[in-house]
């Protein structure tokens, strides 16, 4: 079975996040005053074949410790579809 | 200690400045691709600066799982001197062979300029022929050079002096307000706690030519030929 599957990776709070900064500065001057705590990170979409959502999840989580994200400098949330 | 080995990935393009860099010193370099696996004898391994994989997905993410770098990592145990120069660094970071992460510039643009280092640590395969607190100039040319570690990591490089060049104003003094990228306490490069394995973000691979004006940098590869193979264990 096919399972669609959404990988968020942000970086992680506390850590300085210039890209984050200089978008929440941009919607400031905008007027959209009321954004705050803007991060930037990256969103990867994949299928995993696998025997069911949680297996897909556990092979999505394998691969943001070994590849997708930094362990040092990033999070991440795996979000599987069905 | 004559033969270097210069691994080349796909993206890399300080190649040819690493290998000119490492010859004029007196070794006999040459390139080894990214996805062979054996070193060829090397007695020292430099991983040049460049976009290795185009900087996709992180810097230095895809080159860490090549063929070549399990060798480089075997290599290094045994105390081998590594030296990561640039994309060299972020893919020694990336592999942990180096602690930390090398994050975009907190100015959010490319830095490609001369800056200036001071030497903190010496007793290393790659700055033995430096002395300690000798400032130098030297390019650095990164979008992803700002040093980030956790802090019980900081503290750690900086009690077991393992920071090995930090950014400083031209003059020696301390940099004003991270100018060059934001790195952390102006980390330019950092060993790992043997001293064989070092990583730096500016490059002494342009800085090694007479005809440059500028051989700052020879002192990098120079120091490869004055470091004991195995000299971990009395460090």
């Amino acid at each position: 079975m096919h399972y669609k599957v959404h990988v968020r990776i942000v970086p992680r709070a506390g850590l300085l996040d210039p890209q984050g900064q200089a978008v929440e500065h941009a919607l400031t001057a905008l007027g959209f005053r009321e954004a705050g705590d803007v991060r930037v990170g990256k969103a990867i979409e994949l299928s995993i074949d696998a025997k069911s959502a949680e297996d897909a999840r556990g092979r999505a989580r394998a691969m943001c410790d070994k590849l997708l994200a930094n362990p040092v400098t990033e999070d991440y949330l795996v979000e599987v579809e069905g | 200690m004559r033969k270097v080995a210069v691994i080349r990935f796909p993206g890399s393009n300080c190649d040819f400045d690493t290998l000119s860099s490492a010859r004029r010193v007196g070794t006999n370099a040459y390139f080894v691709w990214h996805r062979d696996t054996d070193l060829q004898g090397a007695d020292a391994v430099l991983l040049p600066g460049g976009f290795s994989y185009g900087d996709y997905l992180r810097s230095g993410a895809i080159a860490r799982f090549s063929p070549i770098m399990p060798a480089v990592q075997r290599f290094a145990q045994e105390g081998g001197p590594v030296l990561g120069i640039c994309n060299g660094f972020q893919i020694l970071c990336e592999a942990g062979m180096l602690p930390g992460a090398l994050m975009r510039n907190a100015q959010l643009t490319f830095v490609a300029r001369p800056v200036a280092l001071r030497v903190e640590q010496t007793d290393t395969a790659f700055t033995n022929r430096y002395t300690q607190g000798e400032l130098l100039r030297m390019p650095v040319a990164h979008g992803e050079g700002r040093f980030a570690a956790d802090q019980a990591t900081l503290r750690r490089l900086e009690a077991e002096g393992r920071v090995v060049v930090r950014y400083v104003e031209l003059d020696g003094s301390p940099l004003k307000d991270g100018a060059i990228n934001g790195s952390l306490n102006d980390i330019a490069g950092i060993a790992n706690p043997e001293g064989n394995v070092v990583g730096l973000m500016p490059h002494p691979d342009r800085a090694a030519d007479p005809a440059l004006g500028n051989t700052d940098g020879l002192g990098f590869f120079s120091s490869m030929l004055s470091w004991a193979p195995l000299k971990g264990a009395t460090r």
